[in-house]
């Protein structure tokens, strides 16, 4: 019982699980800071391709980035589903990401996270960090840092 | 007593009082007879002295002591200024300001006791004329060994009860006395020490009044000394010794007080004697009636006007900037409003207008808080050109002007080092030697200037000399032989382009602006440091004649006039500063110089900026359409940007794109429209 608990307080973390064409990700709770409705944004020029520009947040301009062009998928319309997860990744600047759905928020344990090595080929793989299993689903655990840095491209 | 409150407001008034000595220093230099400067110097030194004293400060109050020892002399007339003591005065300054640095870092004054200063300022003293009577001799020497423990006892205010408690004892043949109690610093019980001290005393005579008072005393509100004010019949040394015998007492001292001083009746007769003995020794508070009378047989005593601050915590500014600019928000979407939903009322509309007023003024009213005159920064300057002077071998002369222009505070207190740098260059590197200067035919004296003033929306800082002003061909050869260009590039360089060169970060061995400076040594770091506060430098230099560099600085920078246009239906603005005038210019109009579109527009070839272009969208516009032509100024630039469509001029509210999206140079950032859209602002200046 004792060692069940410790691992509990030391490992257990919350995702909030959107959805990139098919797939799953995963994102810690703990970067989150809002999730809206997708919302006009306005172009921001000559910078990396996958800044949509930025957007007004209660008085706050704030960036927001497509992160399938990020990742190297190829943009879709937008829905009714879309939705942008401001995020502060460094405690203190937010981001705005764009994402085609916010799907639930789900708690993993340590033995249901299994990290990942960095031999896969695909470009996306790189903002990976981990695979979480949930049930049937396989979610993919997504390394803000990674997913944040500058890109040159 | 727990001082550390007052710290902030200590470290305040010496930096003012340094300033004030340095400043008044160097006109005692230039006219060493000046008896206000001698009286304002010793005024200003007593203070400092007095203030070091208060907040525990030991070696910085010896050394104030000293310096005002001298001045005091000075003062007297007993030693006259020379050269040597003007320098050791500055270094004594200098050193203050190192005591003042640590004090600032870490609430210490530092070890550094500075013997050699103060060794150096006792030779003054012993310099001055045997004509000194002697009595004045003794006087100086006596309070010297006391000035140890600093006399608190002098601090304390009494009131009038108290007084003529002090006189009618005096007047019964009593002594009163003065007397410094310190505990050891190990006591714990510090109020139980301090109750043992006032028995014993009371055994010998009265204790009337002591400082913290007695109720602070017993709540252990003081920290390691406290003083009192004694009447006894007894001597001294009896109330020393008893105190002394109490236990964790680690040192008592006091003597005699000079009764007169607080008997106002008497002042008369004894006149004389005071203006002895209270010159040096009497603090500010205790300034009696008798002080009083001192001060008005001195000649001119008169104390020139020092600006009233009130001192706000630069954080509480800010708060109250961004409720300013909130409103400013709230008030644009109430424009957004009666615009769109045709709710024309008369009511309505004044409203706004009501509302319109009061945030311009609220805003300029809260602006004006933060503006400070660049005098606090530059006022050091003098000093840094006189100890140029004399490094370098020299002659040269500041002038100043515009001292009282004001600027952000921010930008104030960024804005010195840069000014520095530039000073140091144009004394160490523009100004010629004297031989090379008479052979020129100029006067042997360098004049190097220093100018502000406000110019629209924007503060300008010039600081040039009449030095040899910038070789080109010195600097083609230096940046070719730094690999910044190559030679082929050299030969197409316009001088201008040359002379921009030296801003170059390639071109500067230096990384930080640092004491050592040199044309093109560390003028990068001088760019980027104004360019970070939205400013810009531009140099004019003439080869033997001198050279001048430019600063323009924004006056503000969170709430700006702006002109909002439409390009490729997406809205921006640009800072009223910069925009010049406003034309329609037909498509027939515009010509092709090298390839290039310009219009000529009253006699001025001015180029065409196509901003859609710029801004990677297409323009609404048809290809014949009459073009709308914003002309913008940088300095004496113009350019003509070519938008859409015209909205308006607005207030707004400057907001950062943040470090994640600052990559865009032509984009200073954004601000937020009344309908809640974000409009990105357009820097000119990085589009020329």
């Amino acid at each position: 019982m004792e060692e069940l608990k410790d691992k509990e307080a030391f490992i257990s973390a919350q995702y909030i699980v959107i959805r990139l064409g098919d797939e799953k990700y995963g994102i810690d709770i703990r970067y989150v800071d809002n999730i809206l409705r997708m919302q006009q944004i306005t172009r921001v020029p000559k910078v990396a391709p996958y800044f949509r520009g930025v957007i007004n947040l209660r008085g706050e301009v704030v960036p927001v980035m497509s992160v399938r062009v990020k990742m190297g998928l190829e943009d879709v319309e937008e829905t009714k589903d879309t939705r942008i997860i401001i995020l502060k990744a460094d405690g203190i600047e937010k981001i705005g990401i764009i994402v085609d759905e916010v799907k639930e928020v789900v708690t993993l344990e340590e033995e249901q996270v299994d990290r990942m090595a960095y031999d896969s080929k695909e470009e996306k793989s790189a903002f990976v960090t981990a695979v979480g299993k949930c049930g049937e689903d396989l979610i993919s655990l997504l390394d803000l840092h990674a997913v944040l840095a500058e890109q040159n491209q | 007593m727990d001082v550390s409150q007052y710290l902030e407001i200590f470290i305040d008034e010496t930096k003012e009082h340094l300033q004030n000595l340095n400043t008044q220093i160097l006109e005692l230099e230039q006219d060493p007879e000046n008896e206000n400067t001698v009286n304002e110097i010793f005024r200003a030194a007593h203070s400092l002295k007095g203030m070091a004293g208060t907040m525990g400060y030991k070696r910085m109050q010896t050394l104030t002591h000293d310096m005002e020892n001298v001045f005091s002399e000075v003062r007297n007339g007993s030693i006259k200024v020379n050269s040597e003591m003007i320098d050791i005065l500055f270094q004594c300054l200098d050193a203050l300001d190192e005591y003042l640095t640590n004090i600032q870092q870490s609430a210490d004054e530092g070890t550094n006791e500075n013997e050699a200063l103060i060794k150096a300022l006792n030779e003054q003293m012993g310099a001055k004329g045997a004509e000194a009577p002697k009595e004045k001799k003794a006087k100086e020497a006596e309070p010297a060994q006391v000035t140890e423990r600093s006399k608190k006892w002098l601090e304390i205010k009494l009131d009038d009860s108290q007084k003529s408690v002090i006189s009618r004892a005096a007047a019964q043949g009593e002594h009163i006395y003065g007397v410094d109690v310190i505990v050891q610093e190990s006591c714990l019980l510090k109020a139980a020490r301090a109750f043992l001290v006032f028995k014993a005393i009371e055994k010998y005579g009265e204790i009337i009044v002591s400082n913290p008072s007695a109720q602070d005393i017993e709540d252990e509100k003081f920290e390691l000394e406290f003083s009192l004010i004694v009447v006894s019949k007894g001597e001294i040394s009896q109330i020393l010794d008893a105190v002394k015998n109490v236990s964790e007492i680690e040192d008592a001292v006091g003597e005699a007080l000079d009764v007169s001083e607080y008997i106002p009746e008497e002042t008369k007769k004894q006149e004389t004697a005071i203006v002895e003995s209270g010159s040096s020794e009497v603090p500010e508070q205790t300034k009696t009636d008798a002080a009083k009378t001192k001060e008005k047989k001195q000649t001119a005593v008169s104390k020139p006007v020092v600006n009233r601050t009130v001192r706000v915590d630069i954080e509480k500014l800010d708060v109250l900037m961004n409720l300013v600019s909130e409103l400013i928000i709230a008030k644009n979407s109430l424009v957004s409003a009666s615009g769109t939903e045709g709710n024309k009322g008369t009511g309505f509309n004044e409203q706004i207008e009501y509302l319109e007023s009061v945030t311009t003024n609220l805003h300029e009213s809260v602006m004006k808080v933060r503006m400070v005159p660049i005098e606090s920064v530059v006022n050091k300057f003098p000093r840094m050109i006189r100890d140029l002077s004399k490094k370098l071998n020299k002659k040269m002369e500041l002038y100043m002007t515009g001292e009282e222009t004001e600027l952000d505070r921010t930008v104030v207190d960024e804005i010195g080092d840069p000014l520095m740098h530039l000073l140091r260059n144009s004394a160490d590197h523009g100004l010629e030697s004297a031989e090379i200067r008479r052979q020129r035919g100029k006067s042997e004296t360098g004049s190097i200037f220093l100018n502000a003033y406000q110019d629209g929306n924007n503060v300008v800082i010039e600081v040039g000399d009449d030095g040899n002003g910038i070789d080109t061909e010195a600097v083609k050869l230096k940046a070719i032989e730094r690999g910044v260009i190559t030679p082929e590039q050299a030969e197409n360089m316009a001088e201008k382009d040359i002379i921009d060169l030296l801003f170059n970060a390639g071109f500067s061995t230096a990384k930080v602006v640092s004491d050592v400076s040199g044309r093109g040594v560390g003028l990068d770091v001088v760019k980027s440091k104004i360019e970070s506060l939205s400013g810009e430098v531009e140099v004019k230099t003439k080869l033997g004649i001198g050279s001048t560099f430019i600063i323009r600085l924004p006056l503000t920078l969170a709430i700006i006039q702006a002109l909002m246009v439409v390009v490729g239906g997406e809205k921006y603005a640009i800072s009223l500063g910069s925009i010049q005038t406003l034309e329609d210019i037909p498509v027939s109009d515009i010509k092709l110089v090298q390839s290039k579109e310009v219009i000529n527009l009253r006699e001025n070839v001015i180029p065409l900026i196509r901003v859609n272009e710029m801004l990677d969208i297409e323009s609404a516009k048809g290809p014949d359409d009459n073009l709308m032509v914003v002309i913008v100024k940088k300095g004496d630039k113009l350019a003509g940007l070519v938008v859409d469509d015209l909205i308006g001029q607005q207030e707004i509210v400057i907001k950062s794109l943040g470090k994640y999206i600052n990559k865009c140079k032509i984009i200073s950032g954004a601000t937020i429209l009344g309908d809640g859209e974000v409009a990105l602002i357009l820097d000119t200046n990085a589009m020329l």
